[in-house]
């Protein structure tokens, strides 16, 4: 699958610049807030990685990011750099402003312990998912006021998800190297949601899931 | 599919929202041609349990939806399957749920405002608005509207990823009937597809045909269309395994 070149754009910051880094276990999550105006970076630390994130309006998170309304609003299947994340309430939360992996998928979902069995088998419920570690994170902090109708439609940072032109959706093995990164600006105070995914049935991380790291800039 | 119990006509700005049981099919036909209809699914009763368009496609390798795929809940479960898809010019079907709605800023800028005053019921009715209120009828918001499904409207992506809608073959004619295998809560609406580039807004009226369903055979198309259908239909067996 070819992908754009001109989609490559690396970042200006330097981490020692930074102003707070988040080190994430493979299959822990990430749950904080980013203020508007914060610049912040999710770099895949060993490769091959997939990080499954949502973002929420941090006043109200019935706003939130929404693939369908980036998708429509962007006539495009892919995320890269330049691409605007828009909300259910048709408003930009985010610009990607850096990317050094060049696509990124909204299509795929998260993986959850119940869409494993149809995908795997029904005897693989109990294995770690995406979707148990967003669980826990609401879990463990009701003080967001995020339930289980506010987790949907994710992003799927460092994963290759290409559309055929027959209509087919293929998994590829990851765009992604060791130290490739995507950088984000917050275009208003909003909330973020990692799952460090624990896959071990597909090559979304290369059958081998690893550690990612968040830099936050202001 | 022989035994129709009620039919009905939802205009191309309509919404309407019902629960049907397992075992019921619902037919929708394309009356004039390039008819678009969104639709939601939840589980009534646990209205947590909706239709993941992520899942259902992820699952079954593909990024459109044909005669054989199945409609997946976020909790590994099939809420229907299509059971029959009628290409009127031969050229077959090909539905999105992807793209979501038109909205009201995007049909008041295409086709002008909504104004109920003026228009009456023929008013320039959006996609968004349409689906809130029908869930607000069950207590249900904006954080419960999962990427829908868009009967009728192919949408294809080029190597980049662009996307466009292809109305080339949505003829009047053009039917879609999804059988039930869960009880559903079922949303609707007939507004225009969100990349619908029409100069003035398309009333495309649909036909909805609701009936008995044949029962699911151990060689129905739709349970042994992949692997991942086989197990998804043991999901609700075992479902259903308390409610017997």
């Amino acid at each position: 699958m070819m992908v754009n070149d001109m989609s490559l754009i690396e970042s200006t910051l330097q981490p020692e610049n930074s102003t707070a880094r988040h080190y994430v276990a493979a299959g822990d999550y990430f749950l904080g807030e980013i203020k508007q105006g914060q610049t912040f970076r999710i770099v895949d630390l060993e490769g091959n990685q997939a990080a499954d994130v949502l973002f929420y309006n941090a006043k109200d998170p019935s706003e939130r990011y929404s693939a369908m309304d980036t998708i429509r609003n962007q006539k495009n299947l892919y995320l890269s750099a330049g691409t605007k994340l828009i909300s259910n309430a048709n408003r930009e939360l985010l610009e990607i402003v850096a990317d050094t992996c060049g696509r990124h998928d909204t299509l795929g979902g998260a993986c959850a312990t119940e869409s494993n069995t149809v995908r795997y088998s029904l005897e693989k419920r109990c294995m770690h998912a995406c979707r148990d570690s967003w669980m826990l994170a609401i879990g463990e902090h009701p003080e967001f006021g995020i339930s289980k109708r506010d987790i949907t439609h994710n992003i799927n940072f460092f994963m290759n998800v290409p559309v055929t032109s027959e209509g087919g959706l293929t998994f590829e093995d990851g765009i992604s190297a060791p130290g490739k990164y995507v950088e984000l600006k917050a275009k208003m105070d909003i909330v973020m949601l990692i799952s460090n995914c624990p896959q071990l049935n597909n090559p979304c991380n290369g059958y081998n899931p690893t550690p990612i790291e968040v830099l936050v800039w202001n | 599919m022989s035994k129709t119990f009620y039919t009905t006509t939802i205009p191309g700005n309509g919404h309407w929202s019902l629960e049907v049981r397992r075992g019921t099919f619902m037919k929708i036909t394309d009356l004039e041609g390039g008819a678009n209809v969104g639709m939601l699914f939840y589980n009534p009763r646990n209205l947590l349990e909706r239709y993941n368009a992520p899942d259902t496609l992820k699952c079954q390798h593909t990024f459109k939806l044909q005669h054989g795929n199945c409609l997946y809940s976020d909790m590994g479960r099939i809420f229907a399957s299509i059971t029959e898809d009628y290409s009127a010019n031969g050229k077959g079907n090909w539905h999105d749920t992807v793209c979501g709605n038109s909205n009201a800023e995007q049909i008041t800028a295409q086709f002008g405002k909504r104004d109920y005053q003026k228009d009456r019921n023929n008013w320039l009715q959006n996609g968004s608005d349409a689906f809130l209120v029908e869930l607000a009828k069950y207590g249900l918001g904006r954080a419960d509207m999962a990427s829908n499904l868009n009967w009728f409207s192919k949408v294809i992506a080029d190597d980049n990823g662009n996307i466009k809608l292809d109305t080339q073959n949505q003829v009047a004619g053009n039917s879609v009937t999804l059988r039930f295998e869960m009880d559903t809560l079922v949303l609707l609406h007939a507004c225009p597809h969100p990349l619908n580039r029409a100069e003035n807004y398309p009333f495309k009226s649909v036909q909805i045909e609701l009936g008995e369903a044949d029962p699911v055979s151990d060689d129905d198309y739709c349970k042994n269309f992949r692997p991942e259908n086989q197990r998804g239909f043991q999901n609700n067996a075992l479902y259903y395994l308390a409610a017997k």
